[in-house]
Order: structure tokens, then C-alpha cells, then sequence
């Protein structure tokens, strides 16, 4: 094997190189940095799901006075409330944006922060309506960060079964035919199969998996019963599942009383081979390359099975494999990781994004990541952001990145690098002759800082 | 192709028109060659739910006034007398000259399949998917269009402005821009730019092509010593530019039509501003081109039949589509009228979708690319069951 590259494990294995974090030394490094306690989510922390929903029952809490006393003065004081309510929550969602990011640009173990942003993409998921909408990042910190270390099936069962996804996916409306619930309402019953379908395509088997529209239909039934409220969390509703027991993949599950048979239906699926192939892959192709060494799926893939999914075991074949170092930079960086990964090559100090308002923020934030096409998120489906690098490479993606990097780090930062210094520190053994004259030869700060960024080097790893 | 568009084909083939466009230097033979058809559609997308009953006011129905007794009034309270049934909205007059010469026109009662949770972001969805529901649905109906075309390239359909157009996601290639993008680089930088990423084939010629965008519009803007005020004129103008050229498909979004409170002061902005749209397409679209356009104005829901406590309406179900240009049958309002009356209201609340609206897009189609029905109804719009022709081109 070659020798370890600290640069090129900090450019594709994390969120480029910073010119005051330390690179990593070894890939033990690197998989021990997992394990060890999670310092970034001290340092930056974001509220759990557990404790956003007490704002959920608050809302709720007004709503239900405002139907109360409607046309009163206790009905005004109540929407009052709830708007406060929801523009803390905005406010919030805002801040936690920024606490991602500071993650992102202040962690020494960045390969953690990339694979809270993988999974988290595996497992899309946002609120619908009110208060909810603003619970990504609270849902990304309990279902997802505490359990990358952990099996495959730890992390699936949190992600599905978590409130934020049964309302995304439209489970917590879901009822049986047959149900109690459905033949009390003497209407037809909704039973969907929003869930069940991307549980099998997105979350585990994958879309060559296979699984028929019998077994997509039949792990809905199953499903039914699985709900949330904001008083409880998760919760499940025995008066919405579909009484009978329900085939998926030729195995049977009985019992409508509980959701055990719902915990063992993914724990099979987690075990499934056809998972162990659409994880391999999907992690190779993200951190790796579009089309990933087949040895290194395979690699992966070997890894899964003989470990009963146990998620440090592909990590480590990933980072032991020589196809995942190959030293020529790959894949093209999402406007997310551009951003991020900007923001760590100019060590934006916390206390200057910190200091944003919402105004600014959504300046030097939200509204240029949009611009980029990824608006901060929000996925279009809940098959999470695309890969192929082709899908960012754009005339519309590349405007928005230039215009962002042009002008961002100096109204961010206020005084700028070097730019003579900042291409070697950014850029690492990966300057070129080109951006190196690029930088010296621009007539001012921003837009010489501006090119390193732009450069192919700063935008791929 | 289509009957209705044939004599205009027929003459374009054999070179009674369209001369001055194959002149023009912008269009070169390559260029003809890759254009997989010759009509233009653009379609919009009119986010927040448009008050079809308040735009196009049906004011010959008795029940109207009814339901609606501070909004929506008929010729009587200024609104644009069409057809002595339906009146325009007073503040669309502006929109009257196309409505004559009928290059406007309108259909009723219609919605997508979509029910009862009246949400916005989910009624979007189904609209730009043009299915029956979302699940394990990945893609937009116009790009599943795209997909079943022959001779589609990456810059066939455009989709343009910064909010996603989810209609047009999918496995064709689509070209995206924004007029709003402002490249703002000095002269020095754009060269150095050059130099920085050449090294890499792709990003280079990405980068080559945000230029040569933004240099259009910046020459657009020079040459009429101004550049159009509102991002939608922008993108109208965008549109129209790219469409004289080499594309046969835009889509766009234009917001604001949630109009919970005050409608008779919040709705008159996102009407100017479709009106403004329309009017700068025609005039930037040119006669001929203009002649072989359609443009179709989609919107997730219709909003409740009555006005509410505050002056506004709420979310409701059966909506209306606005169509322009050349090529529409325009000068009337289509559809089935169901009826403002008791019984005649979908849960005695929103106007009753008499059709679907997948239908009509899809004889649109249809009339501009000759799709074949079989093909529309299996893949473009799978399941959708298009009925009679409704007649809504030339």
C-alpha cells in the first residue's frame, strides 16, 4: 500500500484541508477519531429531536386555544404565541445551519462529519407542515450521529421509526383497511405505501433489489400502526394496523398489537444481502468515485455480510483499500461541501458566523446555496441529493459558486489571507502552476481568492 | 404531426415561411437539425394555489355572489366582460388585447388528482410529477416527456430561475439558468478563470457556458439601455431568447398566489406579474415564433369557493389553467362549468374538478410534438385516461 496521504484523507475523506487543523496521521487514527467521544456536538450543539418536540406540544398547545376562544382576545394571544414559537424555531434552524458548518470547519476528524452528512442523505427526511419543517437537524442528531459507529440496522431502525421520517414519508396517516380505526370511520381507509416502498428501494435493498409491489404492499400493512405524536414521540397505534399476518420477501410476520413485528421486519432486511451490495456501493461512489473500482464495492460488500452489518468494519476496508486513495481527485464537491469546505480553507472563526443575524445569514447561506442547487435541506425526493457529478456540474451550479466565492469570504472574514499563502494552504501539494499565477496575478483580494476556490483542485476531491 | 399544426408545418418545410429564421444567424442548419420539433411550450408554474374564480370570474353564475360577497364581482365592479359568463379580474386588463386577438384563453374546473390535505409543497409535488401519488415517484412529467422523444438534446427545454422545477427532473438532460445569476467578475478575472480550469474538461466548459449566458443577457440589457425591472420579466425575456434558438421547452415558477387575506390587494401582484410574463413573451418571442407557442400557466389547487373571515380564500380543489400564445385556442374559457349551487361544490366547500388537468396538458402535447396517445398515457402521465380531445389548440 502507499503511504498515508494526511492530504489527500483530509480533501476526500473529509472537508479539505485547513490551515490550522491538523491533518489526520493514519487511517487507525482516522477510525479511532470515531469511536472517541463526539467533541464537535459539544462544541456546536444542536437540540435532539426529543427536546424540539416540546416546542411541537406548545404549538399544538396554542393552536388548540386559538379554535378555543376563536374570535376572542385569548384566540389573538395564542396565534401570537405560535408565531413566536415558529420564528424561534426559524431562528433555531438557522443557528444549528451554522453549527453544521462550524462542525464542519473546526473538527479534527472530519470523516465523522461526512458520514453524518451521508447518512443523513440515506435516510432524507423533513417535516411537512408548521413547526416540524424546522427539525432536520434535531432529527440528524438523535437518529443518525449517535449511530454511525454502530450496525447498519441500529441506524435504520432509529431512522424509520423516527417521527420525523413517519411524517415525511406519510406513515403516521397510514391505516390499515382492515383496521379498527378504518372500519369505525366507515371510509375508505388510506393505507400508504410511501414508507414501505422507500425502505426497500432507498434504505435497504435498493432499486435493483428483489422485492415486488406484493412485498411493498404487504410491509405497508405491516407498517400500519407506526405513528407519533408531539406529547410522546414515537408511538404506536394498534387501532390503525392491519390486523393478519403479512408476507415480505417469503418471510411471515404476525402480531398487530405491537411493533415487534415491524422491528424484525428491518432487522431481516438490514441482514439482507441485497443490502450489503446497495450500501457497498452507495458509499464507494460517494467518497470514492461515479464509478467506483468494482474491488472496492466488492471489498466493502464482504465486509458487511461476514460483520452482520457492522458499519466500522466497511469504514475500515474503505479506508484500508488502495482504489480509495488513488491520488488523482475524483468527485466533484456538492455546493454543501464547497461551502464547508471553503470555510475550513479560511478558518472562518466561530465567532464571526456565529455573530450573524438571519438577514446575513441567509445571505452568505441559504440563498447561495440555492443558487448552487442545493437548497439546504431540502432534497427534492427522499432519494437525497444525486452523485453523478454531472448533475452540479453546471453553467447555473458554476455561476452560483463563483459569484458565492468572490464575495462571501470578505464580507464573512473582513480581512483576507494572502492570497499567495492561501493557494498553498488551501490547495496542499495540489496547486498548480495555473492557479498559482491565477492568485498572484488577480487585481484584487476576493477575486484571487475567489479563483483558488473556483480551481478544478478546490472542487474536486 | 398534429392536423391542427400541419398547414403551418407543411409551410415551413417547403420554405413559404420561415425564411427570415433560417437567415437568422443564430439558427444554423446543426441547429434545425437537433430541434426534435418546431413548436414552443413553456410552461409556468403559479406556486400557492391561484384563485381560479377570482382571475377568470364566473360572474353569470347566480351563486357567485353568494359565496362571494366582497370579492370577485362581475362587469358591474370592473372586472373584463369575456364571453357574458366569465369576466377578467379588473387588474388584468392588460391581458385583454391577447384575450381578442385570442391568444388567451383559459379552462375551468380542473385539478390534478390530488385531494383533501389541500398542502401546498404536496400539491406541487403531484402537480410536477403528474402522477397519482408520490410514491417511489422520482421524476417530472416534462421530463418524462423528454425521455420518449427522439432528437432531444441538452438544450432542448430549459428550466430557468432559482426554485427547483421538479417537472423537469429526471434522466433527460435538461439546461438550467438563472437570469438572476450575475457572473460580476472583472474582465482580468473572467481570463483567469479560463486559465484556472482548464485543466478539467467539464468544469471548463461549464464555466465557458456560464459566460456565454450571462454575456447575453448583459448585451440583451446594453442593447435596450436597460434591463428589464422584476426577475419574472427577466426570465420571461430569458426564455424567449433561448426558445428563438436552439430550445422548444421552457418552464419557470412564479409565486405569490396564496392569497389567505386581503385578495382583493395581495392578488393584484402575482396577476401583474403573469401578465407582465405573458406580455413580455409575446414580444419577445416575435410573430412567427410567438404563432407556434403555447404556454401553459399550472397551479397546485383552486382555493375554497367561498371568501372567508378575512377577506381571502383558503385552499381548495378545483383550480383553472391560463394558456397564451399562438398556437392555443385561446378567446375562451374550456371546460365544464360544474356550478357554484348546493350539491354542485366538491364537500360543499371548493369548486368541483370537472377534469383532470394531466388531460389537457397532455392534448397539448400531443398537438405540438405529435406524441402518440398510447405513449402519454403510459409513460408521460402514466395511468391518465385522456378522454375526448378538448380542443385547445389551432
Amino acid at each position: 500500500m502507499r503511504d498515508f496521504d494526511p492530504q489527500l484523507a483530509e480533501i476526500r475523506f473529509g472537508y479539505g484541508l485547513s490551515p490550522v487543523v491538523a491533518a489526520p496521521s493514519s487511517v487507525d487514527a482516522m477510525l479511532s477519531a470515531l469511536q472517541a467521544p463526539d467533541a464537535m456536538a459539544d462544541r456546536f450543539p444542536i437540540e435532539p429531536f426529543d427536546t424540539f418536540r416540546l416546542r411541537m406540544i406548545e404549538v399544538a398547545k396554542a393552536a388548540r386555544e386559538r379554535r378555543k376562544h376563536r374570535g376572542t382576545a385569548k384566540a389573538e394571544a395564542a396565534k401570537k404565541r405560535r408565531n413566536v414559537l415558529n420564528a424561534e424555531a426559524r431562528k433555531d434552524g438557522l443557528k444549528w445551519a451554522g453549527h453544521v458548518l462550524l462542525r464542519r470547519v473546526w473538527t479534527p476528524d472530519a470523516f465523522r462529519e461526512r458520514l453524518v452528512a451521508f447518512w443523513s442523505d440515506h435516510f432524507t427526511a423533513h417535516g411537512k407542515r408548521g413547526v416540524i419543517r424546522r427539525a432536520t437537524s434535531p432529527y440528524v442528531q438523535e437518529a443518525i450521529r449517535p449511530h454511525l459507529t454502530s450496525r447498519f440496522e441500529d441506524m435504520l431502525q432509529a431512522a424509520v421509526t423516527h417521527p420525523l421520517m413517519l411524517d415525511y414519508l406519510d406513515q403516521s396517516q397510514s391505516m390499515g383497511p382492515g383496521s379498527v380505526r378504518a372500519q369505525n370511520k366507515k371510509k375508505s381507509a388510506g393505507l400508504n405505501e410511501n414508507l414501505a416502498r422507500e425502505v426497500l428501494e432507498l434504505h435497504t435493498l435498493g432499486v435493483d433489489g428483489p422485492y415486488t409491489q406484493d412485498d411493498v404492499r404487504e410491509l405497508a400493512e405491516l407498517f400500519t400502526g407506526l405513528s407519533f405524536s408531539p406529547s410522546n414521540g414515537f408511538v404506536f397505534r394498534p387501532n390503525f394496523a392491519e390486523p393478519g399476518p403479512e408476507t415480505v420477501l417469503g418471510r411471515t410476520y404476525t402480531d398487530d398489537k405491537t411493533e415487534a413485528p415491524v422491528r424484525a421486519v428491518l432487522s431481516d432486511l438490514a441482514a439482507h444481502p441485497s443490502t450489503a451490495t446497495h450500501l457497498a456501493q452507495k458509499l464507494a461512489v460517494h467518497f470514492v468515485s461515479d464509478t467506483p473500482d468494482p474491488a472496492l464495492v466488492a471489498a466493502l460488500e464482504a465486509a458487511y455480510r461476514d460483520t452482520d452489518g457492522s458499519l466500522m468494519a466497511m469504514y475500515e476496508v474503505l479506508l484500508s483499500h488502495p482504489a480509495a486513495w488513488s491520488p488523482a481527485l475524483s468527485n466533484y464537491k456538492p455546493p454543501q461541501d464547497f461551502m464547508a469546505s471553503a470555510l475550513r480553507s479560511l478558518a472562518v472563526p466561530e465567532n464571526l458566523l456565529m455573530r450573524f443575524d438571519e438577514k446575513n445569514m441567509r445571505r452568505v447561506f441559504n440563498a447561495p446555496l440555492t443558487a448552487m442547487g442545493q437548497q439546504w435541506q431540502r432534497p427534492i425526493g427522499p432519494d437525497g441529493w444525486p452523485e453523478e457529478d454531472a448533475h452540479w456540474i453546471t453553467p447555473q451550479g458554476l455561476a452560483g459558486r463563483v459569484e458565492w466565492a468572490m464575495a462571501a469570504p470578505e464580507f464573512i472574514l473582513r480581512v483576507l489571507p494572502d492570497p499567495r499563502v492561501f493557494v498553498e494552504t488551501a490547495l496542499g501539494d495540489r496547486a498548480d502552476e495555473a492557479v498559482r499565477f491565477a492568485a498572484a496575478a488577480a487585481e484584487s483580494k476576493p477575486e484571487a481568492i475567489g479563483l483558488v476556490l473556483m480551481s478544478p483542485a478546490f472542487q474536486r476531491r | 404531426m398534429p392536423s391542427t399544426l400541419s398547414r403551418r408545418a407543411f409551410l415551413a418545410r417547403t420554405g413559404f415561411i420561415g425564411c427570415s429564421l433560417a437567415a437568422s444567424p443564430l439558427v444554423t442548419p446543426v441547429t434545425f437539425a437537433a430541434t426534435p420539433w418546431d413548436a414552443r411550450l413553456v410552461v409556468i408554474i403559479l406556486r400557492g394555489g391561484m384563485d381560479g374564480l377570482d382571475v377568470v370570474r364566473p360572474y353569470g353564475d347566480p351563486d357567485l355572489r353568494t359565496l362571494r360577497p366582497g370579492l370577485s364581482g362581475g362587469p358591474d365592479q370592473g372586472a373584463h366582460d369575456l364571453d357574458g359568463f366569465y369576466a377578467l379580474h379588473p387588474h388584468l386588463g392588460g391581458l385583454k388585447p391577447l384575450w381578442d386577438e385570442g391568444d388567451l384563453g383559459f379552462v375551468q374546473a380542473i385539478s390534478t388528482p390530488y385531494r383533501d390535505k389541500r398542502s401546498h409543497f404536496d400539491g406541487q409535488d403531484l402537480l410536477e410529477a403528474g402522477t397519482v401519488s408520490m410514491a417511489g415517484v422520482r421524476d417530472g412529467w416534462l421530463n418524462r416527456m423528454l425521455q420518449v422523444v427522439p432528437g432531444v438534446t441538452a438544450q432542448t427545454a430549459y428550466a430557468i430561475g432559482r426554485s427547483d422545477m421538479r417537472l423537469l427532473q429526471g434522466a433527460a438532460d435538461v439546461a438550467n439558468w438563472s437570469p438572476e445569476a450575475e457572473l460580476g467578475l472583472s474582465p482580468q478575472a473572467q481570463q483567469l478563470m479560463d486559465l484556472v480550469t482548464e485543466s478539467d474538461p467539464a468544469i471548463h466548459a461549464a464555466w465557458q457556458e456560464a459566460q456565454m449566458l450571462a454575456t447575453l443577457e448583459d448585451e440583451k440589457a446594453t442593447a435596450q439601455g436597460q434591463q428589464r425591472s422584476g426577475a419574472h420579466m427577466r426570465i420571461a425575456e430569458f426564455a424567449a431568447a433561448r426558445l428563438r434558438d436552439e430550445a422548444r421547452i421552457a418552464a419557470f415558477s412564479l409565486n405569490g398566489w396564496d392569497t389567505h387575506r386581503a385578495q382583493d390587494r395581495t392578488l393584484p401582484r402575482a396577476m401583474s406579474q403573469l401578465s407582465e410574463t405573458l406580455v413580455t413573451l409575446r414580444e419577445e418571442l416575435g410573430g412567427e415564433v410567438w404563432q407556434k407557442t403555447a404556454v401553459v400557466a399550472l397551479t397546485e389547487f383552486g382555493r375554497t369557493a367561498r371568501e372567508n373571515g378575512s377577506g381571502g380564500t383558503d385552499h381548495g380543489t378545483g383550480g383553472m389553467m391560463v394558456m397564451a400564445g399562438g398556437a392555443v385556442q385561446g378567446g375562451r374559457v374550456h371546460g365544464d362549468w360544474p356550478g357554484l349551487g348546493t350539491g354542485d361544490l366538491y364537500q360543499n366547500r371548493d369548486l368541483m374538478p370537472t377534469r383532470d388537468v394531466r388531460a389537457h396538458v397532455a392534448w397539448i402535447m400531443r398537438g405540438l410534438t405529435g406524441l402518440d396517445r398510447a405513449t402519454l398515457e403510459g409513460s408521460v402521465f402514466p395511468g391518465l385516461e385522456m378522454g375526448d380531445n378538448p380542443q385547445l389548440l389551432l
